[in-house]
């Protein structure tokens, strides 16, 4: 389990090593900031409303397929680990598995949710 | 073991120096892991980033070449620390900060982003035990930290109130997460004959000469590097697939509100994700540091650095394509011909082609 701690240590030094170069940034920096210049930027127009509104429906729709997928690969992982001991068992089941997702991705297709609008 | 033993320019001395170094100089046992591990971090840092400048560099090169021009030509020989100079340049740049930033995730996305592409080093496999740490996970776990780039992205977008940065971002997150899915399962093609997630084992499975490479040896071996490749340059957000910052429609995507040492940090992050998925295909398809006479990590460099190169010369030979392309071309081609052949490798070794 200590290896595991290689991970956090990483994620600490990573962190504070960026962290550090916006710190000497800060140090080595102009800083003269005016309205116009704090301005969004919107081809040398003033921005009409805010950015953070709905966004399209198409997005979620890739979400939902790719959630499927992914667990769907969550689950190949230990398959593929441990397939050379498994025999022809896991690859019936594996290939049924994948095949009823695969139903489920050609439904998709066919009520045209794959269709980027 | 000595730390003076570097034999024959194999590189691992230094690693075994740096594991042994807090014992050495008689730290507490609590204490130990933490100070190795902070020690291979720095280095592993500061290797990362100094690469990371040598390829922005040889990218400006490679480009200009193909377009018939010279590039970076004035600082040292051939420009060789132009993008040195940038950095420090960069250095020195005002933050600019707009009024209407959500101010939490518009500081913390340059440190997620770099973080993200950061950590897939802990057990990237650099030559025989220039390893940080051999996770029994290795593969998956690389696939799963490497993914919270999409996060960092999409923080970009949103924490910016730009409608450029927003849009951006959420094209990024669409189009990441749709080529995750053919870049696991072209992996899993290879895994299911190593029967290991390990990055060691999966390289020590390859030795020998380049025919015990997994893209030489296995089923369906090129078709898996083919799509891997497509894959790997879609993750890592480049040309022909680099919607996400086309610059003709959307300036420049996520980093638009970006500047001084924040924007660096995330051009810095997008070379080490090409130098990651780089890394992956050179140790899963192409035997990892495998290879006769030269040292390992040699080896391990020199297949890397094909691959970038492989990477590079597309960007700079194919146009972009539109969204719905993309997004069509990830989920009616890549995810079928993907899962057709892991069922087909999956049927081969079954019936005992490869033992």
């Amino acid at each position: 389990m200590s290896e595991y701690l290689a991970v956090l240590i990483f994620v600490i030094v990573g962190a504070g090593m960026v962290l550090f170069t916006f710190f000497l940034a800060r140090i080595l920096r102009p800083h003269n900031p005016y309205p116009e210049k704090n301005v969004n930027y919107e081809c040398a127009e003033l921005p009409i409303g805010n950015s953070w509104i709905k966004f399209h429906n198409r997005f979620y729709i890739f979400a939902l397929i790719f959630v499927i997928f992914d667990v769907e690969a969550v689950f190949l992982f230990p398959w593929a680990v441990a397939y050379g001991q498994l025999g022809l068992y896991a690859l019936v089941e594996m290939v049924i598995f994948i095949l009823i997702l695969f139903v489920g991705l050609v439904y998709a297709w066919k009520k045209g949710a794959l269709k980027w609008v | 073991m000595s730390c003076t033993v570097i034999a024959f320019g194999e590189l691992h001395g230094i690693f075994a120096w740096l594991h042994e170094l807090p014992v050495s100089i008689g730290l507490p046992d609590s204490v130990q892991a933490v100070v190795m591990y902070a020690a291979l971090g720095v280095t592993v840092f500061s290797v990362l980033s100094l690469f990371a400048l040598f390829l922005v560099w040889w990218e400006r090169k490679i480009a200009a070449h193909i377009q018939q021009r010279f590039g970076p030509m004035r600082v040292g020989w051939h420009g060789w620390y132009q993008t040195v100079m940038d950095a420090l340049k960069l250095l020195q740049k005002e933050d600019i900060r707009i009024e209407t930033r959500d101010k939490v995730v518009f500081f913390w996305a340059p440190v997620v982003c770099f973080v993200a592409a950061f950590l897939a080093y802990v057990v990237m496999p650099f030559g025989k035990g220039l390893i940080v740490a051999d996770l029994n996970i290795g593969i998956l776990y690389i696939m799963a930290v490497t993914t919270f780039t999409v996060i960092a992205l999409l923080m970009a977008g949103w924490g910016s109130n730009n409608k450029y940065a927003l849009l951006g971002g959420m094209r990024s997150a669409a189009q990441v997460v749709s080529y995750e899915i053919p870049m696991v399962v072209s992996l899993l093609t290879i895994i299911i004959y190593v029967g290991s997630l390990s990055m060691v084992d999966i390289v020590e499975s390859q030795s020998g000469w380049f025919f015990n490479w997994f893209i030489f040896r296995v089923p369906f071996g090129p078709i898996a590097f083919v799509t891997y490749i497509i894959a790997a340059i879609a993750e890592a957000n480049r040309t022909p697939f680099d919607i996400p910052e086309a610059e003709q429609e959307l300036v420049a995507g996520y980093n638009i509100e970006y500047s001084g040492m924040k924007f660096a940090m995330f051009f810095l992050a997008e070379f080490v994700n090409m130098f990651t998925v780089s890394a992956i295909a050179a140790t899963v398809f192409l035997g990892g540091w495998n290879g006769p006479f030269l040292p390992s990590w040699v080896w391990f460099m020199g297949k890397t650095l094909t691959v970038v190169l492989l990477l590079m010369l597309v960007r700079w030979t194919y146009p972009r394509l539109r969204v719905d392309q993309l997004m069509e071309f990830a989920w009616k081609f890549l995810v079928p011909v993907t899962f057709a052949n892991l069922i087909l490798a999956g049927v081969l070794k079954y019936l005992g082609y490869w033992e």
